[in-house]
């Protein structure tokens, strides 16, 4: 288990003061000037070094997406944005970093804005948390009256502005260029890629979008090494995350470990173990509503992280479990995130805006079994037609979720077609 | 009655900022480069249904366009898009109950029935007095202080058919509840007691110096 002096938020419940003294006495700002002096290369070199891998969901590495911005600021200036659109069911963790570590996330994006060439960062942060965007403003301000942003920014000479836009309830501004279109003043519908934010973001300009966690664990990571973060977790898994855990388990929690930790100990130590003990689990989201779920056998010895999961089909996303017992309607349940999907598709592509509908009316069914056998094998088909024939992962992440359901629970979605049919021969003999 | 006839701004009724909102419409704009004021249309389509009885009229619609020199289509894009945004009269207690998947598996049929009864309305209704309009939303991502209900600015978390029914009282004899853990804990922390940071300083943890591991 990780120990207490390798967690970097060691504020994330908000027993102590969020603020910058509070902050500063678990050390943060300590001579952010000397981490920015080491300058941008050396920076990203640790960054890279540290293993970090972006906490958002899709995991790619820190430090290469960082290279990726243009190595001199030409006549385009270049844009940070933190993406603070949480909507994935089933997380929970960016918000408390806005509510109660604030001041992780400003350092963070002054030292990435110094490691992409970036004067500006916007904090997308979505428009349901009110009180976390109040929370963040207020450590923002008292981050521009103590100097440590703003105008040469902690005496280090460099300039460094910090702004946050609300949004207004769309799950698909998590996605990075409908993020982008929206802060435009758009609908927010993804972009096509290339050409990469890196070069065409935020108003034409090269712009990197790193999700708040992804930014919040940076200076930790400069003060403390990139080994030190690497020498936690796994190889290319590495270093400490936040889990939040959720559903049916005796104490929801949200916890900060080590990356690797196995799910079952995650469970059992942290959240107080499965209601009912361990033998009425059933299955696990591990990842957020987009991963797809993993039952009880898997659950017994799979590792939380990115490679783990993958291997298990599933995948580590956003890293927020939801447990499910056997009382829970697996199907009803999935019917559910297919409901969900359907919301938020942005209506863009029409594989996701017609196949999310489809879907989900499919699945209700299902949850009652009126359907026929090949309506199953259909269902399929149909997720793999939606997959990957979209502009965003949006159309996967739809498709994912029925397809572990399929993988793992299909003899229980078959029994109720069974018995859906033959209480319909009944009732017609 | 109908949802049209709820609220006291009529639907013709003209719109423009009050002083304080134009001063804010202002400081909006600041924050994006010259020229890119378009960016502040979310911005100032929430001040405008703040100011505007939580709803967004076509007066409202027109008049933000104007203010930022954006065709009256694109600000309407927006609005339509983006979920918050109401485009008709809304209670004024707006009572979103999530029924997601976390929430679900946490209760929240059970809470969205005692909304239901305690308000006598159901999902996208107002009720007749104007007092509430009760929605279901996606999640609010809160899952760990599942089931989860935002009244208006605040989260209502960890309710159970007690808490929410108490917070529905106090509602409608003109009190605020108080929001958050409605089962005393201070965040997302296990309700049993801390399984991590009780080290020697407590949940503060340690202060370490630059360099220094």
């Amino acid at each position: 288990m990780l120990r207490d002096q390798d967690r970097i938020f060691t504020n994330i419940y908000g027993f102590a003061d969020g603020g910058l003294d509070g902050a500063r006495q678990r050390g943060d700002w300590d001579d952010p000037g000397a981490l920015i002096a080491r300058g941008r290369t050396v920076i990203v070199d640790e960054v890279r070094k540290s293993g970090l891998r972006g906490r958002g969901g899709a995991g790619f590495v820190t430090g290469l997406k960082w290279s990726f911005m243009p190595k001199e600021v030409g006549t385009r200036p270049h844009y940070l944005v933190v993406n603070a659109d949480e909507g994935e069911p089933g997380t929970c963790k960016d918000r408390e970093i806005l509510r109660h570590e604030p001041h992780k996330l400003i350092e963070g994006s002054l030292i990435a804005g110094v490691a992409m060439g970036a004067h500006a960062c916007y904090v997308y942060i979505r428009g349901e948390f009110y009180r976390e965007t109040e929370a963040l403003q207020r450590a923002i301000d008292e981050a521009y009256a103590a100097g440590l942003i703003g105008k040469d920014a902690a005496g280090s000479g460099w300039d460094f502005d910090m702004y946050i836009h609300r949004g207004a309830g769309a799950y698909i501004c998590g996605e990075e260029t409908a993020l982008l279109e929206s802060i435009e003043g758009r609908k927010g519908q993804p972009r096509l890629k290339p050409p990469f934010p890196a070069n065409v973001g935020l108003w034409g300009c090269p712009t990197t979008v790193n999700n708040v966690e992804t930014i919040a664990v940076v200076p930790t990571i400069l003060r403390r090494g990139g080994d030190w973060f690497a020498g936690l977790g796994r190889p290319k898994n590495t270093g400490t995350k936040l889990f939040n855990i959720s559903g049916h388990v005796n104490q929801p929690c949200t916890v900060e470990e080590e990356m690797g930790i196995p799910l079952k100990d995650l469970i059992e130590r942290h959240a107080g173990g499965v209601r009912g003990g361990w033998n009425n689990l059933l299955a696990v989201i591990p990842g957020g509503a987009s991963v797809p779920l993993i039952p009880k056998s898997v659950c017994e010895t799979v590792r939380m992280d990115f490679d783990s999961l993958q291997q298990a089909k599933s995948g580590l996303g956003t890293a927020g479990l939801m447990v499910m017992d056997k009382s829970t309607d697996i199907v009803k349940a999935i019917a559910r995130l297919s409901k969900f999907y359907k919301h938020e598709s942005c209506g863009q592509c029409t594989p996701c805006r017609e196949g999310t509908g489809w879907m989900w009316r499919m699945m209700e069914r299902l949850t009652v079994g009126r359907a026929s056998f090949e309506e199953i094998d259909l269902l399929e088909q149909v997720t793999k037609q939606v997959e990957g024939h979209t502009i965003c992962a949006f159309g996967d992440a739809a498709a994912w979720p029925i397809q572990g359901l399929l993988r793992h629970f299909r003899p229980e979605v078959e029994r109720r077609v069974r018995e859906s049919q033959s209480a319909g021969a009944r009732a017609a003999a | 009655m109908s949802t049209a006839d709820v609220g006291t701004a009529a639907a013709n009724e003209p719109f423009s900022f009050s002083a304080e909102n134009i001063d804010r419409a202002e400081a909006v704009i600041a924050k994006y480069p010259d020229g890119r004021q378009q960016s502040a249309v979310m911005a100032l389509l929430d001040l405008a249904q703040r100011q505007n009885d939580g709803w967004l009229s076509q007066p409202a619609l027109e008049y933000v366009a104007g203010f930022l020199s954006m065709p009256v289509i694109r600000v309407a894009e927006v609005a339509t898009f983006y979920t918050m945004y109401n485009r008709a009269p809304i209670g004024r207690h707006h009572v979103q109950v999530c029924t997601n998947l976390s929430c679900w598996l946490r209760g929240s049929d059970e809470i969205v029935a005692v909304c239901r009864e305690k308000l006598g309305i159901g999902f996208g209704e107002t009720s007749a007095d104007g007092g509430f309009t009760l929605s279901e939303v996606e999640c609010l991502c809160a899952c760990v202080n599942a089931p989860i209900v935002q009244i208006d600015d605040d989260f209502y978390e960890d309710l159970t058919v007690e808490s929410m029914r108490t917070i529905l009282d106090e509602l409608q004899a003109g009190q605020t509840p108080k929001p958050g853990s409605q089962i005393g804990r201070t965040s997302c922390e296990p309700i049993g007691g801390l399984t991590t940071l009780t080290g020697g300083d407590g949940p503060r943890g340690d202060v370490r110096s630059t360099g220094e591991s």
